[in-house]
């Protein structure tokens, strides 16, 4: 194992007595407690981590967090295997695993790099411009493209592990924990209200963690643990580190994600939950979410060896880690002369090229005193690269305006750049709460403007271009006290007083985009803005050229802010390009909508424990534990598991049904039909709400009778149908499909709530408190008369009528009324005596040859009678007309909901489709659902469509396939020949006839 | 995720909610009074406005019970809730041209 070369002496923040093993590529590091996986990595000097995405060229690590675009790699092995995993924010456990991406063989020697020979002919837009023609090639195109897109692999295995989703309520919540949000939540916290810190990183602290200026004497280290102690010691106050808010939605809502024991290691974190997916609903929001250093782009500044100078910062201050010996700020700003003098104070060599034509003032005296040079009025035109590490620069003098590089080169030896060109403020969450941005024209950086109304958030610190500590303090404290007040907790909690040294910045130079010593597009390096996805400024160019010139072209043509990340680091520098290359300010372009989340959640925490079993509710009849030992084989609906069939021994699904329906019409069956939906009206008014609801006549209706009904929307449309039954004088029972039982509900509540809250009607669903056993065929009164006392004959229990008895010894609604065509008993019982009821009935029915039956043959039962199924037959756009059920509209009375649809031109025109009957030449043959039927057949589409099949089975009653079809005109096609193409390139002749197969 | 004032059970998450469009239109008395246009206008046309909009919503996962909402489209600002017996709330002046 190698010495990690480039640890420093000071402990910062590294448990230095817990060194811990770690493997990258295949070989054993080491690294210490507190680490990341790419601070332990630039310890052991390993710059290379991986490949780019589209040119595989070599990349190291940019970024010291959340935003960086390079340092992906592959996570641990097998089932515990994450691709994309940022190796900033992967924090080091003993044991860790993990490989570079995107490169093969190896990530220094890789082929996929003859992509960066290439890379004149994969220009931004590439793929689409290439790939067009001829269209059939496409999908051998997609194969390979595929093998090359796309970064890292996606594990195969199940996940082992398991997440966790909780809801919860706060008054104040502060996000980010660095100085202005520790301030904040202690000030709220103060007050007495409920308070949540959050922050994405393992420790609080934010940028004071990398920093080591004294606060109130004190290192500022030392000063973040005391300000934690103290939030610690608040019961009413939550932290929760490691936990990024990553999405602001309407009325303060927000959605965080905790990583709750990934650190300790997956083998660990498979016994409690991984993350924890944290829904929250808060009065005010302190939003303290800092800012993001903004690169400088220059000619080949992706090399590994290239960060940002913030970065630097990090890995000395808080990882005792200086990546390199010999090392180069870049800046346009006063802000990374702190890395020089960090790096100096480390011993490292260093010096500074400002861009700037002119740079002073404190900061600058503050370098030069301390012995680093500093090279104003210049820019970075290349550097050197070879096995890994960068080996020098190349600089130039700028041209006045900045646009071209003038005079001679000078090389320089170098392994390390720090880059700054200015801070963006994280207004990510600002601008998903539907605020309004502005940009600023004197930070050079887009600011929170214009709240929205339903989220009235205050912002604290750098995230409004606030840049010293001090100040970012005081902003979190009176932000503390504004929300707990907005929040109604009116204190005034005490001020700290706080005293920092901070020396004052010089204005910064806003030139982003530095020239080389080609014109940027031209020769063969390149200027990324954009890491992640590998686009240039010659991509914006070219996308500017072919007329992709709105920003929300550029984006999609040059991927730019497209990645994993998010462009945290490269929007506002394409938008700056843009700007010069449009001679635009950049205010006018605008700026594209940051969306959540704000950095990427796993699958495992959307899904929380809502997976397997728990994914989605169950519904089981009453009768369902016989189903099961009778070996059903259930199907969906809805919610419900519905036997669909009970098979013998081994018998298909085609045997099963063929019997159980010949058995049900020979001797009979029975069929459990629980599911139906079940309402009970009562009320003086109900007649009245009946007779809108459905289209016949329900006057009339005698207690103790029932009555069927076809239910329309008021576009005329069959939306549901159902038996309905006078129980008593103003009392009745409706029943709907299984289906539409929740939307006839919603259908009745809507009309009696709004509409006609005059009528007296109290509707409740009933559905599971009936359990329902539906005896049919020959032998169904025998059976029943051996369980019941109510009496069976005709006379005293006609057809459509309803008897209250005991069957079984139980009490019992039977409703006489039939699916099936045959002699058929509907047995209500109350739900807690279902299962008994059903085990008399196949006890019983035994004796009878009764068989129990499912779903399928249902449907087969009532094709071959004709009757409908809502849903099946009909799709929204059929009238009753339309069905051939024009009988069951009444004539007299004057209103009914849909009534007055029925004379819409398009309601009441010739030419609809009407519900007919289909039989196939080929008596064996059954059409496919869903079919279409063609007057005139064609060698190939397309065909005159008449219209398509609803219904198809194979009848072993009517002893030949049997189907039904919404056909054009179809009431006048019954007795012709039609043909049915299908899929397979054949077709097959039918007739057209009644849809009743099955006459007595 | 929209936090609204139920008319009966207070403050709940909008997920308790099922949002069923335009408020206000009226089932007329004898739709065999209407000519065709004016029917087609009940069934098919709605308002899709910029701004200030009335809208039914039902508490369908809570108390069950229908009431309107005005609701800024542009802004997804609540503005008030009320029953369907209640009459339409009065906005001031400065909460209808608050901007978009």
């Amino acid at each position: 194992m190698k010495k990690q070369v480039n640890r420093l002496e000071h402990n910062a923040r590294l448990n230095r007595r817990k060194s811990i093993r770690f493997w990258f590529d295949n070989r054993v590091y080491e690294g210490y407690e507190g680490d990341t996986l790419a601070s332990a990595l630039l310890a052991n000097d390993v710059h290379l981590v991986g490949r780019s995405f589209k040119y595989h060229r070599p990349r190291g690590i940019y970024t010291a967090g959340s935003e960086e675009p390079n340092a992906l790699v592959q996570l641990e092995e097998k089932a515990y295997t994450e691709p994309n995993r940022r190796a900033t924010e992967v924090e080091l456990y003993e044991g860790l695993i993990a490989h570079s991406q995107n490169c093969w063989p190896s990530r220094r020697f890789d082929l996929g790099a003859v992509n960066s020979w290439f890379s004149r002919i994969l220009p931004a837009g590439f793929y689409y411009k290439t790939f067009m023609w001829p269209a059939s090639f496409w999908m051998t195109y997609e194969k390979y493209i595929r093998k090359a897109a796309g970064l890292g692999h996606s594990p195969t295995e199940p996940d082992p592990h398991f997440y966790d989703k909780t809801y919860t309520h706060c008054d104040v919540l502060v996000i980010g924990g660095g100085p202005a949000g520790i301030e904040a939540a202690i000030a709220a916290g103060q007050t007495g209200c409920r308070v949540i810190l959050a922050d994405e990183k393992s420790e609080f602290g934010g940028m004071l963690l990398s920093e080591n200026i004294l606060i109130n004497g004190m290192p500022c280290h030392d000063w973040v643990d005391n300000r934690i102690d103290r939030l610690k010691a608040m019961s009413n106050v939550v932290l929760l580190n490691r936990t990024t808010v990553t999405g602001y939605y309407d009325y303060n809502f927000l959605v965080a994600n905790q990583r709750v024991s990934e650190h300790l290691g997956p083998r660990i974190s498979v016994n409690s939950p991984k993350e924890r997916l944290w829904k929250i609903r808060t009065k005010q929001v302190v939003m303290a979410t800092g800012a993001i250093e903004r690169p400088l782009v220059f000619a080949d500044n992706d090399r590994p060896g290239i960060m940002l100078a913030s970065a630097i910062r990090s890995y000395i201050n808080r990882y005792s880690t200086l990546p390199g010996k010999n090392c180069v700020i870049l800046t346009n700003n006063d802000s990374a002369y702190h890395a020089a003098l960090d790096i100096a104070d480390e011993g490292g060599q260093v010096g500074i090229i400002d861009i700037r034509t002119n740079p002073n003032g404190a900061m600058v005296e503050s370098a030069v005193s301390r012995g680093i040079w500093i090279l104003a009025n210049n820019a970075i035109t290349g550097v050197g690269y070879s096995r890994g590490r960068l080996r020098y620069i190349e600089a130039m003098e700028l041209s006045d305006d900045g646009l071209k590089v003038v005079g001679t080169k000078q090389r320089m030896l170098c392994d390390l750049v720090g880059v700054s060109g200015g801070w963006n403020p994280t207004v990510h969450l600002f601008s998903q709460s539907k605020g309004k941005l502005r940009f600023d024209e004197n930070h050079h950086c887009f600011l929170a403007d214009q709240p929205s109304p339903n989220n009235p958030a205050v912002l604290a610190g750098s995230c409004r271009a606030t840049w010293f500590p001090k100040e970012c303090m005081r902003e979190g404290h009176e932000a503390g006290c504004e929300a707990a007040k907005c929040a109604g907790f009116d204190a005034f909690p005490e001020t700290d007083e706080i005293k920092t040294v901070q020396l004052e910045y010089a204005p910064q130079r806003p030139l982003w985009i530095l020239p080389g010593s080609h014109p940027i597009g031209q020769g063969r390096t390149k200027h990324f803005h954009e890491l992640h996805n590998d686009a240039t400024i010659g991509d914006i160019q070219l996308a500017v050229r072919e007329g992709y010139e709105s920003v929300e072209h550029l984006k999609r043509y040059t991927t730019t802010g497209m990645g994993t990340d998010q462009g945290k680091t490269s929007n506002l520098n394409a938008l700056a390009a843009l700007s010069e290359i449009r001679s635009l300010p950049i205010p006018d372009l605008g700026v594209t909508t940051f969306r959540p989340p704000y950095t990427p959640l796993t699958m495992g925490s959307i899904v929380g424990h809502d997976c397997g079993e728990l994914f989605l509710q169950i519904r089981k009849t009453p009768m369902h534990p016989w189903h099961d030992q009778a070996h059903a084989v259930y199907e969906d609906v809805g919610d419900w598991k519905r036997p669909r069939y009970f098979p013998l021994g081994n018998e298909t699904m085609h045997a099963a049904v063929q019997r159980e329906c010949r058995q049900v019409r020979q001797s009979g069956g029975l069929l459990d039909a629980s599911t139906l939906g079940k309402i009970d009206l009562q009320g003086r008014d109900t007649r009245r709400l009946l007779n809108m609801l459905y289209t016949n006549a329900w006057d009339k209706l005698q207690i103790g009778r029932c009555r069927y009904g076809l239910m329309l929307n008021e576009h005329g449309m069959v939306f549901d149908d159902g038996v309905t039954t006078r129980i008593g004088e103003d009392h009745y029972h409706m029943t709907t499909t299984t289906g539409g039982a929740a939307r006839v509900m919603s259908w009745i509540e809507e009309w009696l709530q709004t509409e006609w809250p005059e009528l007296e009607v109290y509707a409740t669903s009933v559905t599971e408190q009936w359990a329902v056993a539906s005896l049919n065929g020959p032998n169904a009164a025998a059976v029943l008369q051996e369980l019941t006392d109510i009496p069976l004959d005709e006379e005293s229990f006609p057809f459509m009528s309803m008897r209250e008895g005991k069957v079984a010894g139980i009490p019992a609604r039977v409703f006489r009324i039939s699916f099936t065509g045959e002699l058929s008993y509907e047995i209500n019982v109350p739900a807690r005596h279902g299962l008994v009821l059903w085990e008399q009935l196949t006890e019983t029915g035994r004796k009878y040859d009764i068989c129990p039956y499912g779903t399928e043959s249902m449907h087969v039962l009532r094709a071959e009678k004709g009757f409908i199924i809502v849903g099946q037959d009909t799709d929204g756009t059929v009238t009753p007309m339309d069905l051939g059920m024009g009988w069951l509209v009444s004539r007299k009375k004057q209103d009914f909901l849909g009534k007055r649809s029925f004379d819409r031109t398009d309601t009441s025109r010739s030419g609809r489709k009407q519900l007919v009957g289909l039989l196939t030449e080929n008596p064996e043959f059954v059409l496919p659902e869903g079919a279409h039927v063609v007057s005139e057949l064609k060698a190939s589409p397309p065909m005159d469509m008449l219209g398509h099949i609803t219904s198809s089975y194979m009848s072993p009653n009517v002893g030949r396939s049997i189907a039904m079809a919404l056909l054009k005109d179809g009431f006048n096609l019954k007795g012709q020949t039609l043909d049915v193409p299908l899929m397979n390139g054949t077709s097959q002749r039918v007739n057209v006839t009644d849809p009743s197969f099955l006459t007595d | 995720m929209f936090l609204i004032k139920c008319p009966w059970c207070g403050y709940r998450d909008q997920t308790e909610f099922s949002a069923q469009g335009e408020a206000h239109i009226v089932r007329p008395e004898d739709p065999y009074q209407l000519d065709e246009e004016q029917w087609g206008d009940y069934l098919f046309f709605r308002k899709n406005p910029k701004g200030i909009h009335h809208e039914r919503w039902v508490h369908s996962h809570g108390c069950r019970r229908w009431f309107n909402v005005i609701r800024d489209t542009a802004t997804d600002h609540i503005h008030a809730t009320y029953r369907p017996d209640e009459p339409i709330p009065e906005l001031s002046s400065e909460e209808t041209s608050k901007p978009a």
